[in-house]
């Protein structure tokens, strides 16, 4: 472990290939390579790159990023690597919120206008917010991990049976449901792309400095009391920012999978360091792996374009199982 | 004499059940000393409450005043708390667990000073992990483990210290180590109070807290009858406390 890379160079690396990952991003579109230094000659391909590629995988990148972020911030809180961002119950509160929504307003999904877009992410983002207070109030406040961890898998479970029994009355609204379910980076614009990264920088920052109460945490709640943490007050601000990273993320690119737990995973198998840097990097490192799916989902079948949802659960999966057979041969430490 | 940690009547009751029943005693400033007893006695709980880590009714002092008045950082200063089987992650490298000792005197967002990287060092050094320091707590044994985790709460550099179980896992020529840490920590005056299931090593101490069914029966300088006696009576006699080349160790009464 000597030989781990320095974290400061790990995070501009990633940073760097990022930017790459970007830039590739908006140079290809549904009928293939079309690099942007050629598309500024065409005022049509410009608009297509300026108005819909950069967006998008800047987009995908911030997304990841948010996903990516708090998920180390939920492992590092829960002292669980298992733990992921969904875990509150956000995933299926914002389903829920999706479903209803749908069913009320959105019977043709076909017309979707803007207006009806708009709603749908104010409602997956609010269903989000409202589960997480829920699996709250239900675990009688933030005192018990293993309450809180509870009184999420409760919450998901019902809410997420609340959202099979609305589509079954409303069979229409499953359509719809459908790609949200999916997870997809097609529909984000500027404004989405904006409001994630603003979102993503708030919670950066908030995260860095929370960062030294998970590394007191490492040791146990106990004696993190014992080192002066104000441990109460750090849950609920880390919770808020996990609820609010996630509630973002997934009201503008439905439920993608598996990026949230594996980022923090993939971080923790290239470096050891504190929660200052972990974090960052779980951030890099979670856009980064949106942005690369994004690519795939948009290349592999061209010009068609695969749920880029289904893309992170397969590699993020596989990756996991890979790390599991190595942890397994090693003798069970990581 | 003054007292470092004082309690009035304290009680405190753990998943609806009282644990303590009104324990009242006076540590002095300076000593050490040991809390004995049996399983389930309360004397893990004890050094928690005294801590500030439970809820608790009562009252609890620490150099005469009131620990409801003294703020969390204060607290973080002042006592030095190392747990037993608190179950560390693997993935903090060594020196970042112990510089964690030092988090009572940090500001949120500025780097450790001098002094703290110079206790983080010392401390190291004291448990001998220092050749270590950049490895994960995860690449360590058990026994090297407890240690980096002592180096940690020795690095607050706390005028209190309490210890609940310290020489878990170690072998006995660190557990030799760590009686000669603990006097190197009277002799800085450090106030040093442990839960010990060892009674040989136990009875090194100043002073011993005899506790039974979350009472406190007996408090005394380990040299008397009497506080080897009352070892004795909450063991049920089946140990017996003798001296061996002016130390003392307890055999089991067969």
């Amino acid at each position: 472990m000597n030989h781990s890379p320095k974290p400061w160079l790990l995070s501009l690396a990633l940073s760097m290939l990022g930017a790459v990952g970007i830039a590739l991003g908006s140079a290809m579109g549904s009928t293939g390579w079309e690099p942007w230094w050629q598309a500024v000659q065409d005022p049509v391909s410009w608009q297509i790159v300026w108005d819909i590629r950069l967006p998008r995988s800047l987009g995908a990148w911030a997304g990841g990023a948010l996903l990516g972020l708090a998920g180390a911030l939920a492992q590092g809180l829960f002292r669980n690597a298992l733990a992921d961002p969904y875990l509150l119950g956000s995933a299926s509160g914002a389903s829920l919120g999706v479903a209803i929504f749908l069913s009320l307003f959105g019977g043709s999904v076909m017309a979707m206008g803007w207006l009806v877009k708009v709603g749908m992410t104010g409602a997956a983002f609010a269903g989000a917010v409202l589960a997480v207070m829920l699996t709250l109030v239900l675990a009688r406040g933030v005192q018990h991990t293993l309450r809180l961890l509870l009184a999420g898998v409760v919450v998901g479970v019902v809410l997420g049976a609340i959202t099979s029994f609305l589509n079954l009355w409303r069979p229409e609204v499953w359509q719809g449901m459908q790609g949200f379910m999916l997870g997809s980076t097609g529909f984000i614009g500027w404004t989405a792309c904006l409001l994630m990264s603003g979102v993503l920088l708030l919670c950066s920052a908030l995260a860095v400095v929370m960062a030294r109460v998970l590394d007191a945490l490492t040791l146990g709640e106990n004696t993190a009391l014992s080192l002066g943490v104000p441990l109460a007050q750090a849950r609920v601000l880390l919770i808020a920012v996990i609820a609010l990273a996630t509630g973002t993320a997934v009201a503008q690119m439905g439920l993608i999978a598996f990026v949230g737990l594996a980022a923090p995973h993939v971080v923790r198998a290239m470096v050891r360091a504190t929660h200052r840097w972990t974090v960052v990097l779980a951030a890099l490192t979670g856009g980064l792996l949106l942005l690369l799916a994004d690519l795939l989902a948009r290349g592999l079948i061209a010009p068609q374009e695969m749920p880029v949802g289904v893309l992170t659960a397969v590699l993020g999966g596989g990756y996991l199982l890979w790390r599991m057979s190595r942890m397994s041969s090693v003798g069970g430490r990581s | 004499m003054s007292a470092a940690l004082q309690a009035r009547d304290l009680r405190v009751a753990l998943g609806g059940q009282e644990v303590l029943h009104g324990v009242n005693l006076s540590i002095p400033a300076g000593r050490w000393t040991s809390i004995v007893g049996p399983n389930g006695a309360g004397k893990s709980t004890l050094l928690k409450a005294l801590s500030g880590l439970l809820p608790m009714q009562g009252q609890v002092h620490w150099f005469d005043k009131p620990l409801v008045s003294i703020n969390r950082r204060e607290r973080g200063q002042q006592l030095s708390w190392l747990g037993q089987g608190e179950g560390a992650s693997d993935d903090l490298r060594v020196s970042d667990v112990v510089m964690l000792g030092r988090l009572p005197f940090q500001d949120w967002l500025s780097p450790p000073s001098a002094l703290d990287h110079q206790m983080v060092e010392s401390a190291l050094k004291a448990t001998q992990a220092w050749d270590w320091r950049e490895r994960t707590l995860g690449q360590l044994s058990g026994g090297e483990r407890q240690r980096v985790l002592l180096a940690r709460a020795l690095a607050v550099n706390a005028p209190i210290m309490l210890m609940d179980e310290p020489l878990a896992n170690l072998d006995p020529p660190h557990q030799v180590d760590w009686l000669e840490q603990v006097h190197c920590l009277l002799a800085q005056g450090t106030t040093v109070v442990s839960v010990l299931h060892e009674i040989g090593m136990a009875l090194h101490a100043d002073d011993v807290l005899v506790m039974q069914a979350g009472r406190v029966v007996h408090h005394g300088a380990c040299a008397d009858e009497a506080t080897q006696r009352a070892i004795e009576a909450v063991f049920d006699q089946r140990i017996r406390i003798v001296s061996v080349e002016g130390q003392s160790v307890a055999l089991p009464r067969l």
